[in-house]
């Protein structure tokens, strides 16, 4: 048995937010040991969406800051990372959408977000295959898509970042046991495991949130835009039942990525031919000529899900020496750099870009004394 | 005879005759370009490798597994 | 849209063809269902350039005269919609199958593999040459070189001379020692082409491998190694495929057991699932005499005719002692997976080549650094390319198991299970 020091910091998982906080850790002269067991998260299966979302301050502030730092990070993704500004186009199909697209508009341009409201018309100009009869709709220009796996591999691709493939079984402070029986330790530990992370910390409010998704074979120039009804902020972050909620991003290759399904209560990654269907029968009713294309493959994965819908960024109450950086649920790409600026400057007494308040774990404090 | 409309040409095939084989009869037999630019034809003639994917009538379809029919429309994939 | 059958059978080739006529007798309703826009399988595909040999013929005959076998080509299985049931398209619409039993023939397809140059117009499978031509593909005139390993070489071969073809070379990458004591044993087995098949023939080479097919725009000519030396031949066209892999997906999504690369059967024909069979290539190579009494088999015993059924097992045993013979003659030789160069693309849907694919643990981890098997091919041709290669395995495919309209994944029942 080893009681190895092994680093400065061990970071306990390879996804997009473990790569995000490895990068900006070894950034600033941190040794970093990543340890990842290898099961391909949310990461590895989700759409890569890089979106503004206002459905909360927090989380305003969260993924305006994380779409800046991505724009900065832009010019040095390799081309296999297939950035994209490209925007994210909300879609209204009635007064009542449009009155929140409205509300919508008038918040992130206060915030200093560009955005465009677009009305009927000029909305099928803009994306010809959506179906008459929408409302309008509201334009993010800032927003974009990027293909997550390479952009963590890109992540981890830092000098003073060791990677090791290896299971975490036990977490005490800052050491960790391996499934080999091991022992590791470091000055902190970053858990940035996802679903995985309620395996280590049983006490965590961490619940798995099954996702579906669906891509199409190559067709180029259909859509500009990601296109996402605006039913998806109701049904998103509210809903305890299966819901789903058009979501069609058009990949650089010209394929088209539709989603997007949430379910709780499953670790089952089978895909459901129900909610598949459902899923689909939703994105036709924007886009009818969808239906005519050809799927070629479709998939699940995992989401993180706090309570509240915020991620858990900052020390561990109860554990000292843990960091957690989980529970991002369908943001995890979108606010990884940002989740790692607010957590460097708590773990390095900095200031921080953001409040760090509405993020912390001790929010939960009631649930997390249980450690 | 059937005739089809090959990228915009008229063609005229024997009865039974395949998309994929139609694309050489009226054309020089390529199908589609992939990722990287190259030029494609079919491969496996038997619908596995999706090489010889085409717009069949408005649809993406595999030529080696169509039979070409009177009035059919196949454009290859730029 | 639900549509019930009895039986259903999954392959309209050889195996599925005497499934059905086998289980004709009992009266059940049969629904055989086949991707290609005839019956007949590889094998006995039928097109304006195909001889159907009357064997092939009279099956087929045979089955159009039955009124409980309904005949759906041109139809693709896409997804389990629920237990025993099935969702398919043809070239029109989608629809839901269900069934009390069913039997899975479906086949092989040619193990290509990567070399430099393969992706240029004109390079085809040689099991895909045969196809195309029997389709009417033009290749009078034309200078074909066939290269790979199998008997397979020798079939294309036939049909490409039959129309016109000039076979410039035959290059058998099995060694001649290996080929002879398969030659040897010709004369017990039927098959016309096999009979012509001579190892005088000076255009037939063993111990040679394909190294690059040569071209800009398209392919011009082929590089040949045999024992260290090099030769470039002239040709039009390139037919190069490395023998057969069992399609094995669709049994693996309905949870039937594999047998090595196969799927496993008992000798009823059935899986380890009650109710499901298989027969013909999909349980392993043999050729279409050996697919014929399987296919039989698996029909006799879906139906409970079990005497039926068991007075075959000799006619099999015979059969199966022809595929072991086969299959030692032309086994692949290692250096095979020297073919590709760093830049040869190993997949050809997303463009993915063989220097970016090496190093990584596995499938899975190279399939999402790479892109390497998330195109329209599901992962067919590049994975069996990858197993050779690397000894990576794939997993059981999730639906959908062919690229589908998403018109017809909306047949699916949206109620969620109970």
């Amino acid at each position: 048995m080893t009681h190895g020091r092994v680093a400065d910091v061990i970071v306990i998982g390879a996804g997009i937010v473990g790569a995000a906080c490895a990068q900006a850790l070894a950034r600033r002269g941190q040794r970093v040991l990543v340890l990842d067991a290898g099961l391909h998260g949310a990461t590895a299966a989700g759409m890569g969406h890089l979106l503004v979302l206002d459905d909360n301050p927090a989380e305003l502030a969260l993924t305006q800051h994380s779409l800046q730092r991505w724009r900065e990070h832009g010019p040095h993704l390799p081309d296999g990372c297939a950035y994209r500004s490209n925007g994210t186009l909300w879609l209204a199909a009635n007064p009542e959408e449009m009155a929140v697209a409205q509300t919508k508009y008038d918040t992130l341009q206060a915030h200093g977000v560009a955005c465009e409201l677009i009305g009927s018309s000029a909305l099928r100009e803009r994306e010809p295959a959506l179906r008459e009869g929408l409302e309008g709709g509201l334009l993010i220009t800032g927003d974009g898509i990027l293909y997550a796996p390479a952009t963590a591999r890109w992540m981890l691709d830092t000098p003073g970042i060791e990677q090791r493939r290896a299971r975490v079984v036990e977490v005490d402070g800052s050491r960790v046991r391996l499934a080999d029986g091991h022992w590791l330790s470091a000055d902190a530990v970053v858990l940035a495991n996802g679903i995985q992370a309620t395996e280590l910390c049983p006490e965590l409010p961490i619940e798995p949130k099954k996702g579906h998704l669906l891509i199409t074979d190559r067709y180029p120039g259909t859509v500009t835009h990601t296109l996402v009804e605006l039913g998806y902020v109701t049904s998103a972050h509210t809903a305890t039942g299966p819901s789903t909620a058009c979501n069609i991003q058009p990949r650089p290759t010209g394929q088209l990525f539709i989603g997007a399904s949430r379910q709780f209560g499953t670790t089952d990654p089978a895909v459901e031919g129900w909610m598949l269907a459902k899923m689909l029968k939703r994105a036709t009713e924007y886009m009818p000529g969808l239906a005519q294309l050809n799927g070629i493959r479709a998939w699940t994965g995992f989401r993180a899900a706090s309570p509240d819908g915020m991620p858990l960024v900052g020390e561990h109450p109860q554990r000292k020496g843990v960091w957690l950086a989980v529970g991002h649920e369908g943001l995890g790409v979108t606010t990884a750099p940002g989740t790692a600026d607010v957590l460097m400057a708590q773990m390095f007494n900095e200031a921080s870009p953001l409040r760090a308040a509405p993020y912390l774990p001790e929010r939960f404090a009631g649930g997390l004394a249980h450690a | 005879m059937p005739e089809l409309m090959l990228n915009g040409q008229p063609l005229r095939v024997a009865p039974g005759t395949s998309v994929a084989a139609a694309l050489r009869l009226g054309g020089d037999g390529s199908s589609r370009t992939s990722v990287s630019g190259q030029r494609r034809a079919p491969l496996c003639g038997m619908g596995i490798c999706q090489e010889c994917r085409v717009t069949i009538d408005g649809r993406r379809r595999l030529a080696c597994q169509t039979l070409c029919q009177d009035g059919m429309h196949v454009e290859t994939q730029p | 849209m639900t549509e019930h059958t009895d039986l259903l059978i999954i392959g309209a080739g050889p195996a599925g063809m005497a499934a059905a006529l086998a289980a004709a007798a009992s009266g059940a309703r049969i629904v055989l269902l086949d991707d290609n826009p005839l019956p007949g399988g590889q094998i006995w595909r039928d097109g304006p350039q195909a001889a159907l040999p009357r064997q092939a013929r009279e099956q087929r005959e045979a089955l159009l005269r039955m009124s409980t076998i309904h005949l759906y080509n041109s139809t693709r299985v896409i997804a389990c919609a629920g237990a025993k049931q099935l969702l398919v398209e043809n070239d029109e619409r989608g629809w839901t199958l269900t069934y009390d039993r069913l039997i899975l023939c479906t086949g092989a397809r040619e193990l290509l593999l990567p070399f430099p140059g393969w992706t240029l117009p004109g390079v085809t499978g040689a099991g895909g040459l045969q196809a195309l031509i029997k389709g009417g593909m033009p290749v009078a005139g034309e200078r074909v070189v066939i290269a790979g390993s199998g008997p397979l070489l020798l079939a294309s071969a036939a049909t490409a001379r039959h129309n016109g073809a000039q076979i410039v070379r035959i290059a058998e990458q099995a060694a001649l020692g290996a080929v002879a004591g398969f030659a040897a044993h010709l004369p017990r087995w039927p098959h016309k082409w096999l009979q012509s098949f001579s190892l005088f023939d000076a255009r037939y080479r063993t111990a040679t491998q394909v190294v690059a097919a040569l071209g800009h725009e398209r392919l011009e000519g082929v590089r040949l190694q045999h024992q260290g030396k090099t030769v470039e031949l002239a040709c039009d066209r390139l037919a190069c495929g490395f023998g057969l892999i069992p399609n094995t997906q669709l049994g693996q999504a309905l949870g039937y057991a594999l047998d090595g690369q196969a799927l496993a059967v008992d000798a009823w024909q059935r899986s380890t699932r009650d109710d499901h069979y298989a027969a013909g290539e999909c349980t392993g190579f043999g050729g279409s005499e050996l697919a014929l009494v399987e296919g039989a088999i698996a029909g006799h015993a879906a139906v409970g005719a079990r005497q039926a059924a068991q007075a075959l097992w000799p006619r099999r045993a015979r059969w199966q002692g022809f595929a072991r013979t086969l299959n030692r003659a032309f086994a692949l030789n290692p250096t095979l997976k020297q073919l590709p160069r760093a830049d040869t693309l190993v997949c050809r849907c997303e463009d993915v080549a063989y220097a970016d694919l090496v190093g990584h643990r596995d499938w899975r981890e190279a399939k999402l650094a790479t892109r390497c098997g998330m195109g329209a091919c599901q992962g067919r041709v590049c994975g069996g390319a990858v197993a050779h290669l690397f000894g990576w395995q794939t997993p059981a495919p999730r639906p959908p198991f062919s690229p589908a309209r998403i018109d017809t994944l909306l047949c699916l029942d949206e109620t969620p299970p109970a």
